[in-house]
């Protein structure tokens, strides 16, 4: 069995900071699990710009912001797996971890960790979690999913846009589509405000007077091979719908932008205890779950606005886990 | 010299995700008295925004020889506001050759803003 001291699960910003602070922190054994096929996560897809004003005191984009974390693990070699899929954590009688993974080249693998921080980041919610009622036709896509398609592989979702939920990624993407020459309709929020940052609003709606219906959501999807419509209904302050005041948009794609979700499906499996406000574990001051030896940060942790919130925090749990290491 | 109205123009600083509300204070000879600032950078985009706005665009461009292979790009500079769909009509139809990386000018001086279009990712 590999035996590391430090084990970090997730390549993105949090992964990568943590792993650079590991080691910087005096611990030579470290080794991060990524499962694409290359360093920095969903950063490489966000191509616009606006990171890093903290961390590098510049504003970058994001796979720049990537770029200059995945030069320095490069530069100061830190170890690291791609496409290496983690499957389980469990804790040994000696309170040692045991990481199950797996990749083409090993097949399944386990490796034993005297700390394991995890840096899994987030996903989307999907529009089951959702439940808006109608057919199920082509043309429905999670914002990050087009984002994915449009900025990694040069490929449009549709030509008459509607994005339901008004986060950063449907924001961004509004503008993403839009200057590829898509007809963006509206932006629909059922909140009562936006969950977007302000600055967001400024640059990618109204500077394409792009307009953004708020106390409304989508209640009905229209179309049977491939969406041909929404209905889009206000809402109280209840969130129900006020009967009456639907209206039909024509339009051939609907992105969903209603919040990301901490993707803990490991940890809640390693049985470290959960924060239901946050979605992500419960951490003490030194960012360390119920199970000792376990840390978190980054978006798994709780989701954050900024990508350099996400480097500074996990920075600090490559520090503490570096100690804990050496407490040991 | 230009003759301007006096006014008082309320926005969001966009410099940077913390997003600051101004106030910009545009004065008779066409100049501006930027509050609300939490650092120069705002203090500059108030000016800006309301005497002349500008946006660094960011885009992506298809690298030659490959199915769906695209390399991200932004202007390496802010443009005029107006300008961005020149720029954007000025990168449709550009493919690049692959290795191309971080900082590769992709498009010299675009839609005559003397700003360049850069590489903003590697690609083998
Ligand atoms: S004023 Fe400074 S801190 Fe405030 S949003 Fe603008 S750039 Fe950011």
């Amino acid at each position: 069995m590999k035996n590391v001291d430090i084990l970090i699960i997730g390549g993105g910003p949090a992964g990568l900071a943590a792993g650079l602070s590991a080691k910087r922190n005096g611990v030579e054994n470290v080794l991060i699990l990524e499962r694409d096929k290359c360093l920095g996560g969903i950063l490489n897809q966000c191509i616009h710009n606006g990171f890093g004003l903290h961390t590098f005191k510049e504003e970058l984009t994001g796979p720049e912001y990537a770029d200059r974390y995945v030069t320095m693990v490069n530069t100061e070699a830190v170890p690291y797996m791609l496409n290496t899929m983690v499957c389980d954590i469990s804790v040994a009688d000696d309170g040692d971890k045991i990481v199950t993974a797996m990749n083409k080249e090993n097949g399944m693998m386990k490796i034993k960790a005297s700390a394991v921080i995890l840096a899994m980041g987030c996903r989307e919610r999907p529009r089951g979690a959702l439940s808006i009622p109608g057919s199920r036709p082509a043309g429905i896509f999670s914002a990050g999913t087009a984002q994915y398609y449009v900025n990694m592989e040069g490929r449009m979702p549709g030509k008459k846009i509607v994005i339901l939920g008004s986060g950063d990624i449907g924001l961004i993407m509004a503008r993403r589509l839009k200057l590829e020459g898509a007809e963006v309709l509206c932006v629909a929020e059922i909140r009562p405000k936006s969950g977007g940052l302000k600055r967001h609003i400024v640059q990618c709606l109204e500077d394409f007077d792009i307009p953004l219906y708020l106390n409304t959501t989508v209640t009905c999807i229209h179309g049977k091979s491939r969406v041909e419509g929404v209905t889009l209904s206000q809402v109280d302050e209840n969130m129900n719908h006020i009967k009456g005041t639907e209206k039909f948009v024509e339009c051939d794609t609907l992105l969903l932008s209603c919040g990301l979700i901490p993707e803990n499906e490991l940890t809640t499996a390693a049985g470290a205890s959960m924060d239901p406000k946050t979605g992500g574990p419960v951490v003490d001051s030194t960012l360390q779950c119920s199970i000792p030896g376990l840390f978190a940060c980054g978006n798994v942790l709780h989701v954050h606005e900024l990508v350099d919130h996400v480097s500074a925090e996990a920075e600090r749990a490559g520090a503490f886990a570096a100690n804990y290491v050496k407490g040991r | 010299m230009v003759k301007t109205v006096e006014r008082d123009v309320e926005l969001t600083c966009i410099r940077c995700p913390k997003g600051c509300a101004l106030t910009v204070h545009v004065n008779p000879d066409n100049t501006a008295t930027v509050t609300g600032n939490s650092c120069p950078k705002g203090e500059e985009y108030g000016r800006t925004e309301v005497l002349n706005p500008v946006r660094t665009v960011t885009s992506s461009v298809r690298i030659a020889g490959t199915k769906n292979g695209v390399v991200s790009v932004k202007t390496k500079g802010d443009i005029p506001k107006g300008k961005i769909f020149e720029c954007m009509d000025a990168l449709k139809g550009i493919s690049v050759e692959a290795p191309v990386k971080i900082g590769d000018v992709i498009i010299e001086n675009v839609a005559d803003t003397g700003i360049d279009v850069v590489a903003t990712a590697n690609f083998e």
